[in-house]
């Protein structure tokens, strides 16, 4: 973290290629079979999705990764309350963000209101995370 | 209430898992961090996990002949809702503590609550599982509330 937080203060974005390796590995590492995920056939003929369909925890990982990254070495997250709203397919570019929503200075505590967000500006994924600096 | 719900299916509120206990490597701690895109070096390294790591540390390994023709587990906790259309849920989740490799983790998994409530184009069901992981000390290391919706 390179300035204090400040409520009101957005976090650093990142984009995530929504790329078939990466969804072969991430599914793979959990044990998740669910087939539209991978088997393109079933994914759009039987489920009818437009594509294959990014693992929802996936971009709860995401989401996590905006605030952690910018907490760095300074403190932990402690707790995230987040839904997947709309789903992101392969192929697609998602951006990842935040804005600081509280801060206490004498606790160290700070919630973060995050999002990520398809090219059409759809929220995929709201959520609200809580750190904690260290003392 | 249109009484979706019946007494049966009710009647499964409060039912727990097995607890399953895990040990936590720094493999698949790697495996982990690559796989989601990470790029800080105290994980990419397996030093320490991640947060929601514990997704990947207990999701259920079933046998593939286990798996229903859409490639998902069964999870025995749950009954058979009168809907089946799953839509997207919600996690609110609790780290206590952080998980090291070498961690020895288990979790238990209940079924906290079924409900009902009207949506816009009909009946919606909801369910609710809580997950507790705790290390060997018996402290609890993550709390974890899902929240999935049925239509």
């Amino acid at each position: 973290m390179r300035a204090a937080p400040s409520v009101g203060m957005t976090l650093p974005e990142r984009q995530h290629d929504c790329d078939v390796v990466q969804q072969m590995l991430y599914n793979a590492s959990l044990w998740n079979g669910h087939r539209i995920h991978f088997d393109m056939p079933y994914a759009t003929e039987v489920e009818g999705y437009p594509g294959l369909v990014v693992a929802g925890p996936l971009i709860g990982d995401w989401l996590h990764q905006v605030v952690d990254e910018w907490l760095g070495d300074s403190g932990m997250i402690t707790a995230i309350e987040y839904s997947n709203r709309v789903a992101a397919f392969v192929g697609e570019t998602v951006t990842a963000g935040g804005t600081v929503t509280g801060y206490d200075a004498d606790s160290g505590e700070i919630t973060v209101e995050v999002f990520v967000k398809n090219d059409r500006d759809d929220i995929l994924a709201p959520g609200v995370i809580t750190a904690r600096l260290n003392r | 209430m249109s009484g979706l719900l019946s007494e049966e299916v009710l009647s499964h509120i409060g039912r727990q898992s097995e607890p399953r206990r895990e040990i936590v490597t720094r493999r698949d701690i790697r495996k982990y961090a690559v796989a989601t895109g990470n790029r800080q070096t105290k994980y990419l390294s397996g030093d320490i996990a991640p947060p929601l790591f514990h997704l990947h540390l207990f999701w259920d390994v079933v046998p593939l002949n286990e798996l229903s023709p859409d490639g998902v587990s069964i999870d025995p906790l749950l009954p058979k809702f009168p809907l089946d259309k799953a839509m997207a849920g919600g996690l609110d989740i609790t780290y206590h503590r952080p998980i090291k490799s070498g961690d020895w983790l288990t979790a238990t998994r209940t079924l906290t609550d079924i409900y009902e409530k009207a949506g816009r184009s009909g009946p919606l069901i909801f369910y609710e599982v809580l997950m507790e992981v705790r290390n060997d000390n018996g402290e609890l290391v993550i709390s974890e509330k899902t929240t999935r919706i049925m239509r």
